[in-house]
C-alpha cells in the first residue's frame, strides 16, 4: 500500500492554478523529494496532502485514508515540518515540546520518555530548559523537526527544511533525516529547491507550474543525458554556437550560465574544441549533468529557486 | 466530546505566556488605576450622587468591567498572534477539533480575565465597598459568565482580522467603544434611547450590571443602582456566549489564513 497517493489534484485560489491535475504515489519508507521553483505548487499540496487545504479536484489518500472524508485519522499518521517555524518564543525547547505532546494526547509519561529521546537525538539535550528564542537558526529548524517527529508519524512532511540555513546546519540536518530513514522507517516527504539536496533521495519529482513534469530516482532522471555537460563562456556567445554548430553538429543551449553542450566523452571533445575554436572562448567548465540540466532540459527554462 | 489534555495545554500555554510578558500584566493593572483615581477622582469632585453613594464607587462595577473587556479581548486577540508567528498551523495540523481550541482560548481568557479582575477587587474596601464572602463567590461566577461572552466577541473578531497591524483598529472601534457604550461609566436609565439600544446590544453591559448587583447591593431601583434585573443579566449573557462561540468555532476556517502562505 503507497504511502501516499494523489490522483488528478488539483488546487485553485480563484484565477490562479496552484496545483493542476498531480498525479504521484510515494511508497513506505521512501525519501521522496518534491523539486520545483518557488510558487511551483510544493507547499499547496503538501497543505493538500496535510488536511489544511481542501483540493478543487481530485483526490488524495495519505497513509491509506482520504485527505478530505478521513482528514482526522490522517492527520494522526501525519507529521508536518512547516516551511516556517511554527515554534513559540516565549516557551523553553522544553515546553514546546511538551505543549506539541498534549496536542497529540500522548500520555504524561510516554510524553517525557520521547522528548528526552529526541532531544538526544537531535543534539538538543543541554538546551532543553533555553528559551526558544535564544535558539541558533539550525537549532530552531532541528527543533521544528523534533515536534514533527514527537506522536512518531508514519510520515513526515517537510516544507523546505533547510531554507535560509548555513551550509554546515544543511548538511546537518540531512545527515539526520538519513538516520531516521534508516531507524525509524518513516515515509519522508521533503520539499526543497536545493538540486544537490535532491540528488540524495530515493524518488524525485519534479513539479513545474502546478504539474509534475518528471519522476524517477536521481539517475534515472539524469539519464536523459548521455554523456557530460560542457559549459562554455565567450564575448561572443552567438557567434561561438554558430561556429561549434557547424563544425561539431551539435545543438549548443545559450543560458544564463553560459553555453550548454552536451557531449558523449567530454574530457576526448575538449581538445579538439580548443584546437578549433579556442580564440573564442573565455572559460570553460566540464561536469556530469545534475539536475539542473534535468530542469533545463525538461522546462526549457533556467532552474531559479 | 472535547480531550481534555489538550485544551490544558492551551489554557496553560497562555497562563506561561501572559506571565511571561511582564508589561501586560503592569498594564492591565495600571489602565484600571488611571481610570479609578484620576478620572474617577476628577469626577467624584464636580458631579453631585445621591446620598449614601459615591461616583467613585458607582464607577468601581465599570472599572472591573473594562479589566474583564481588555484581558478578554486580549487573550482572544492572542489567536491572531498565533496566526502571524505560525503557533497557530501547529495547532491545525494536530488531530483535535476546532472547539477544542476556541474552548481552550475561552478557558484561558476567562482565566485570565478573572485573575486581573481579583487583584482588582481587592481595592473595593479602599473606596468605601466592602467585601463579604458571599459577594466575592458571585463575582467569581459574574466575572467568569462576562469573560466567557466578551472571549467569546474577541474570537469573533479575530477570526476576521488576518494580522497584528488590525489590533490597533479593533482597540479604537471595538473595545473603547464597548466600554463607552456600557453603563459603566454612567448609568443606561440616564441616556438617551437611541444610545440605550446601543447598550443593549453590549454583552458588556450585562456584565458591568451584574457587578452592580453584587457591589452595589444597598442601591437597587436607585438611579446610580443596577439598570436590569439579575436573571436577564444572566440570560443576556448566555446567549451571547453561545452565539459567539457558536459561530467562532465555525468561521475558525484553516483555509483562508493559510491561502496567503501557500500562494506565495
Amino acid at each position: 500500500m503507497p504511502a501516499i497517493v494523489t490522483e488528478n489534484l488539483v488546487k485553485r485560489f480563484g484565477e490562479l492554478t496552484a496545483v493542476d491535475g498531480l498525479n504521484i504515489e510515494v511508497r513506505p519508507g521512501e525519501l521522496f523529494a518534491f523539486l520545483g521553483p518557488n510558487g511551483a505548487g510544493k507547499t499547496t499540496t503538501i497543505h493538500m496532502l496535510c488536511t489544511l487545504l481542501r483540493p478543487t479536484a481530485g483526490t488524495a489518500r495519505v497513509a491509506d485514508h482520504d485527505c478530505v472524508k478521513e482528514a482526522w485519522v490522517v492527520r494522526r499518521a501525519i507529521g508536518l515540518v512547516f516551511q516556517e517555524s511554527t515554534l513559540d518564543k516565549d516557551l523553553t525547547v522544553y515546553e514546546n515540546l511538551w505543549f506539541t505532546s498534549c496536542l497529540y494526547n500522548l500520555s504524561p509519561r510516554l510524553a517525557t520518555e520521547r522528548i528526552d529521546e529526541i532531544l538526544q537525538l537531535l543534539e538538543l539535550s543541554d538546551r532543553k530548559n533555553h528559551m526558544t528564542r535564544q535558539l541558533s537558526g539550525g537549532m530552531r529548524r532541528r527543533l521544528d523537526i523534533a515536534r514533527g517527529l514527537l506522536h512518531r508519524p508514519r510520515i513526515l512532511f517537510l516544507d523546505e527544511p533547510t531554507i535560509g540555513l548555513d551550509p554546515q546546519a544543511r548538511r546537518q540536518i540531512w545527515q539526520f533525516l538519513d538516520t531516521l530513514r534508516r531507524t525509524e522507517e518513516t515515509t519522508l516527504f521533503v520539499t526543497t529547491h536545493y538540486m544537490e539536496e535532491a540528488e540524495v533521495c530515493d524518488r524525485v519529482g519534479i513539479i513545474d507550474r502546478g504539474s509534475l513534469v518528471a519522476l524517477g530516482t536521481p539517475d534515472e532522471l539524469k539519464q536523459v543525458f548521455k554523456g557530460d555537460v560542457v559549459q562554455l563562456r565567450s564575448d561572443r556567445m552567438e557567434e561561438l554556437a554558430q561556429a561549434i554548430r557547424a563544425q561539431f553538429h551539435l545543438s549548443p543551449q545559450l543560458t544564463d550560465r553560459g553555453l550548454l553542450l552536451e557531449v558523449m566523452d567530454g574530457e576526448a571533445f575538449l581538445p579538439q574544441l580548443i584546437r578549433r575554436c579556442g580564440d573564442q572562448i573565455t572559460g570553460i567548465n566540464i561536469q556530469r549533468p545534475s539536475l539542473n540540466e534535468v530542469f533545463l532540459q525538461l522546462t526549457g527554462r533556467e532552474f531559479k529557486p | 466530546m472535547i480531550p481534555l489534555r489538550p485544551i490544558r495545554s492551551i489554557v496553560t500555554r497562555e497562563l506561561k505566556r501572559f506571565f511571561r510578558q511582564r508589561g501586560r500584566l503592569l498594564s492591565s493593572l495600571a489602565r484600571p488605576l488611571l481610570w479609578l483615581f484620576i478620572v474617577g477622582i476628577g469626577i467624584n469632585r464636580i458631579v453631585e450622587t445621591p446620598p449614601g453613594i459615591s461616583y467613585l464607587q458607582f464607577l468601581f462595577p465599570g472599572v472591573v468591567g473594562m479589566v474583564v473587556l481588555f484581558s478578554s479581548i486580549h487573550s482572544a486577540l492572542s489567536t491572531v498572534y498565533d496566526r502571524e508567528f505560525g503557533v497557530m498551523r501547529l495547532i491545525l495540523v494536530a488531530p483535535i477539533s476546532r472547539l477544542t481550541i476556541v474552548g481552550g482560548k475561552v478557558a484561558s481568557g476567562s482565566f485570565l480575565s478573572l485573575l486581573q479582575a481579583a487583584i482588582l477587587l481587592c481595592l473595593a474596601p479602599l473606596i468605601g465597598i466592602p467585601l463579604g464572602v458571599q459577594q466575592i463567590l458571585l463575582l467569581t461566577v459574574y466575572i467568569l459568565l462576562t469573560a466567557v461572552a466578551i472571549t467569546g466577541v474577541g474570537l469573533l473578531l479575530a477570526s476576521r482580522i488576518d494580522s497584528l497591524e488590525n489590533f490597533a483598529g479593533v482597540m479604537n472601534f471595538v473595545v473603547f467603544p464597548m466600554f463607552f457604550l456600557s453603563g459603566g461609566l454612567y448609568p443606561v436609565k440616564l441616556l438617551p434611547a437611541g444610545l440605550q439600544w446601543v447598550i443593549y446590544a453590549n454583552p458588556l453591559a450585562y456584565g458591568i450590571d451584574l457587578f452592580k448587583h453584587a457591589l452595589l447591593p444597598g442601591s437597587p431601583g436607585m438611579a446610580l443602582g443596577p439598570d436590569f434585573a439579575l436573571t436577564s443579566n444572566i440570560g443576556m449573557l448566555l446567549l451571547f456566549s453561545t452565539i459567539t462561540i457558536t459561530a467562532a468555532t465555525a468561521l475558525f476556517d484553516k483555509e483562508a489564513r493559510l491561502v496567503r502562505l501557500a500562494t506565495r
